[in-house]
């Protein structure tokens, strides 16, 4: 633990630390704004896709009665994965005491709430008869993993929130005592009404204390279950391919190498964009390559377990899958999303050098794209091999290829995701001010003494 | 069925029960009125449920009575009480005629491309025999796709039957996806001839008409078996490959021959099967083996 600063060096460090970190609500160039155009102008042709989707009808995707799950699925199911990483930083790293972890918390959860917002959103994009989606309430049935996995999604998203929110209102106090008249006034507004009237005494603290400890323990049944319900939606299945019992811990194990690779493409951004170097520091770019080694290994360990036991016996349905992914058609994605996915970042990212900031983004990069084609390899071989011959139909019935608007619409997500980062980052710091000062040995006094009885 | 009885029929259906009976298309203007002006010989078209465009005298018809919606959807869901509807399908006696495909197809409105009843050709191992299956929904005692579907749009009637309210239906195609016989169909893009069923109230026994981005699937036509017939693709097949009946009667008729039997005995005499029974399913659909074929195999007469 860093040794308490005097009250001179705390103020003037403390200024040095609120003015990095306030940088990125600062940074209005050129650059911004042609990201935020490109950002916006993709997310308005996803919408427009969108609209001639529901006109047309969810044919104009390369869907149909056999593979009736593409692209959407496994688009939702990496979301889905993704923003499991808010409760594994935000969440199981802060109760285990990590510290090194503690900076990028708030990176954790801007992903987990863009993610998991824009799961939700993308399993309405793939509803046949999307204007009917209140029937899921009004008719809901319990039985259908469907209803438990919008119960848990809602509740991860809304936990998800109030955990990127209540560490932010000390944030907001300070913004709002030290911004007045540098930021437009609508946007002080915003922090002013945001900080509830937060001014650093102990009592308040002591709520938000508690009241975050709660959620961090919440936080852990509801992810686990977004995810293991998730897989369930194939596990409940009898087809080949999907009809295994580790799907929970799988997805989970998975999710967890999506999420890591995702959050050090943001760090990666934040620290090259905001000056940030020495906050998302080598250290922590190292320890989050260690991470991502450990979750691969873990990963690995199931992914052997699901494809090297069922591929020994090779049962008549389950040896044609498998044949179709090791050697057949979808042989090219399933060894790149083994490849790409696990051998490599476990092998290379072993070595020192590797785990150094931008050698990491690009291989936690390779990993991330490997991750989404791993969902597709999920979702949709076992759906072009059914257990009765497909006949009688067109060809583009019998093998899956998506269409323009479908990838349109499936990037789409992915743009939105961006902006809702972006947006977020924008607003709010991207590390959490107190926490970090008073990592650094600054006390809370020092931060909000002016206002203190 | 004998000529007599299904131009009986046939009057029965044009003068009273259009929209009950399937009957849309230039049919569907009877439900938007109540009084039909009788004027001697104007004549008008009419589309059966068998898919016949036939021609009427106006002074014959009168009002339909169709039940509104709710009705519908209401004794849907009950079914027919004290049946328990049971198919069984003769493979040595299926030579891919698919009438039963064409009939099927007629009276759900559907795409050329969308099955209910699909002829499937099979060869079970390397040194068997091939062979023609019907496929239909197997109708299972316990449904794989029912289970899953979040808002209760498809579900298993007390007589056996597992239905669609395609009013209801999300399309999230859940139930695709859990089925393992494939015999789900989606409405990608606008159904067949939906412009011309326009306005015409929903018939969830025949489920017609087609909505798009809802799901479909065989019904053992529904909708026939509550007016006393037997299902469109029974009733179709010119070669007795269809028995259908009650399993509590224990009687099952063939629906080429008109010939009744016990169901038990035929099954028993026949070794008859279920198909992926080891899945837990319970089909209600039975078939006998292809065994003592009636006509040669003829190879992939419709490719792919």
């Amino acid at each position: 633990m860093i040794q308490k600063k005097s009250p001179e060096e705390a103020r003037k460090s403390l200024d040095l630390i609120f003015h990095d970190l306030t940088r990125s609500l600062r940074v209005k160039d050129e650059l911004s704004r042609f990201w935020l155009f490109i950002l916006i102008m993709f997310c308005i042709v996803g919408v427009w896709a969108w609209g001639y989707q529901i006109k047309e009808g969810l044919g104009i995707t390369g869907m149909r009665d056999y593979v009736s799950w593409g692209m959407y699925i496994s688009n939702f199911v990496f979301f889905v994965a993704v923003s499991l990483i808010g409760l594994l930083i935000s969440s199981i790293m802060h109760l285990l005491k990590i510290h090194w972890a503690q900076p990028i918390s708030r990176v954790a959860e801007q992903v987990a709430i863009a993610a998991v917002g824009l799961a939700g959103l993308i399993i309405v994009m793939d509803m046949g008869r999307p204007d009917r989606f209140l029937n899921v309430f009004l008719h809901g049935r319990f039985a259908s993993p469907i209803i438990w996995d919008v119960t848990v999604i809602t509740t991860y998203l809304v936990i998800s929130l109030l955990l990127f929110y209540l560490p932010l209102i000390p944030d907001l106090a300070l913004m709002r005592d030290r911004l007045k008249g540098k930021i437009p006034e609508i946007q002080y507004k915003i922090y002013d009404i945001l900080s509830l009237g937060y001014r650093g005494n102990a009592q308040q603290f002591k709520i938000i204390y508690h009241s975050l400890r709660t959620l961090m323990l919440l936080i852990i049944p509801v992810g686990l279950a977004i995810h293991t319900v998730t897989s369930w939606l194939f596990a409940a299945t009898l087809r080949p391919g999907w009809d295994t019992t580790i799907f929970g811990p799988y997805f989970v194990a998975g999710a967890f190498v999506a999420g890591t690779a995702a959050v050090i493409q943001v760090m990666y951004v934040y620290r090259v964009r905001y000056k940030l170097k020495n906050y998302f520091n080598d250290e922590i770019f190292d320890r989050m390559g260690k991470t991502l080694v450990f979750v691969c290994l873990v990963y690995l360990y199931f992914n052997i377990n699901e494809f090297l036991v069922p591929g020994y016996k090779m049962k008549t349905a389950e040896g044609i899958h498998l044949t179709e992914l090791f050697t057949g058609k979808s042989a090219p994605i399933f060894w790149f999303t083994q490849i790409g996915g696990l051998v490599l970042p476990i092998l290379l990212l072993l070595i020192r050098y590797f785990r150094k900031p931008f050698p990491l983004t690009f291989i936690a990069l390779v990993t991330l794209v490997a991750s989404w084609f791993k969902r597709y390899i999920i979702v949709v071989p076992t759906l072009e091999h059914p257990f009765l011959p497909v006949q009688n139909v067109p060809e583009h019935f019998v093998h899956y290829s998506p269409t323009n608007p479908e990838i349109t619409i499936t990037l789409f997500a992915f743009f939105a995701a961006l902006l809702i980062l972006t947006a977020l980052a924008k607003l709010f710091p991207v590390i959490t001010i107190w926490e970090y000062a008073e990592h650094q040995g600054i006390e809370k006094k020092i931060m909000f003494n002016e206002y203190e009885n | 069925m004998n000529n007599a009885n299904s131009r009986r029929n046939f009057l029965k259906m044009a003068g009273l029960t259009a929209a009950s009976a399937g009957v849309a298309a230039s049919a569907g203007f009877l439900s938007s009125c109540n009084r039909i002006e009788a004027v001697e010989g104007d004549r008008i078209k009419l589309l059966t449920s068998s898919g016949e465009l036939v021609e009427v005298d106006r002074a014959s018809l009168t009002p339909a009575e169709i039940p509104s919606l709710t009705e519908n959807q209401k004794r849907g869901r009950a079914g027919l009480p004290g049946r328990k509807w049971v198919m069984v399908i003769d493979l040595a006696r299926c030579r891919n005629a698919r009438k039963c495909m064409e009939a099927c197809q007629t009276h759900h409105q559907l795409r050329p491309e969308q099955h209910h009843m699909n002829v499937l050709q099979m060869k079970d191992a390397e040194n068997t025999s091939p062979y023609y299956m019907p496929k239909p929904c197997m109708h299972c005692d316990n449904p794989p796709c029912t289970k899953v579907c979040p808002v209760n749009a498809t579900f298993k009637r007390e007589d056996g039957i597992v239905l669609i309210d395609n009013e209801r239906c999300i399309g999230c195609r859940f139930c695709i996806a859990a089925c393992p016989y494939s015999a789900r169909v989606f409405n990608w893009l606008e159904p067949r001839d939906s412009e011309k069923y326009v306005g015409v109230t929903y018939n969830i026994e025949a489920n017609v008409p087609q909505k798009k981005g809802t799901i479909s699937k065989c019904l053992f036509s529904a909708d026939r078996l509550r007016d006393g017939k037997l299902p469109s693709c029974v009733s179709a097949c010119p070669n007795s490959v269809y028995w259908f009946g009650d399993q509590n009667e224990d009687a099952v008729t063939n629906g080429t021959t008109g010939e009744t039997v016990s169901f038990s005995n035929l099954i028993r005499d026949n070794a008859g099967y279920t198909l992926l029974e080891e899945l837990g399913t319970k089909p209600r659909v039975y078939y006998l083996p292809p065994k003592g074929r009636a006509f040669p195999y003829q190879g992939e007469i419709h490719p792919s």
